[in-house]
């Protein structure tokens, strides 16, 4: 089981309520393929960075999936044959969380040298982690 | 060294030096620092366009790190978000005309 970040982008002529039963239909495969999606989101509207099948602007839909290679060829096939969705990109996320993890304990430990060897001028508090960014 | 270095994002650094190579370095060059490091940034999120944005040029391309003062490490990372970014449309692969 690995962690996967799939977003795909929907046609901006598509109604509200067909992107949610795309959506749901999307959560079915995930389910059905033996994966689990830990969450979903609706990044929305938004201008494309450039033309993608002749549209300036596009639904973001975020999707973070757990599951194997089948859950996600068989995701990334049912993206290809819907023909509202214009383009998808997924990015396995395992390797990034797991470098990030490796940063945190590296800075704690240097943190914690850091105070043992000057114990007179106590280091400045870590600012607090800056919030998972999250684009609106 | 004569500017603290949270002066001003990368993006707004004074002009370089001109005249070409070999000119005298006229400008004040502030100390740079990595900008992954110094917030302790450690996932650098291909969905964060604002975060990105302040690493490309005007015309779309990936920053160097002599400008951004970047660490190696975090500028291989920041090319791949940014490449991702492109791929799925939200930073251009060339902006302009």
């Amino acid at each position: 089981m690995r962690n996967y970040e799939i977003i795909f982008i929907v046609r901006p002529d598509v109604a509200d309520e067909d992107v949610q039963k795309l959506i749901t239909q999307m959560e079915s495969v995930v389910g059905s393929a033996g994966g689990k999606v830990e969450k979903v989101e609706k990044m929305g509207r938004r201008r494309l960075a450039y033309r993608v099948h002749k549209q300036r602007e596009g639904f973001y839909v975020l999707f973070y999936v757990q599951g194997g290679g089948d859950t996600i060829r068989e995701f990334e096939r049912r993206l290809k044959v819907t023909d509202t969705v214009v383009k998808y990109l997924t990015v396995n996320t395992d390797e990034i969380l797991q470098r990030a993890a490796k940063f945190k304990a590296l800075r704690v430990k240097q943190e914690a040298k850091r105070r043992r060897s000057k114990p007179a001028p106590p280091p400045p508090a870590a600012p607090p982690l800056p919030a998972e960014t999250a684009p609106a | 060294m004569a500017f603290p270095k949270e002066n001003a994002p990368p993006g707004e650094r004074p002009p370089r030096r001109e005249g070409g190579p070999g000119g005298r370095k006229q400008y004040f060059r502030r100390r740079k620092v990595c900008k992954f490091c110094e917030e302790k940034i450690d996932v650098i999120d291909f969905k964060d366009v604002r975060l990105l944005s302040e690493f490309i040029a005007e015309r779309g391309k990936i920053l160097p790190r002599r400008l951004t003062g970047t660490c190696s490490t975090h500028q291989r990372a920041l090319s791949e978000a940014i490449k991702r970014a492109r791929n799925i449309a939200l930073l251009p692969f060339a902006a302009g005309t």
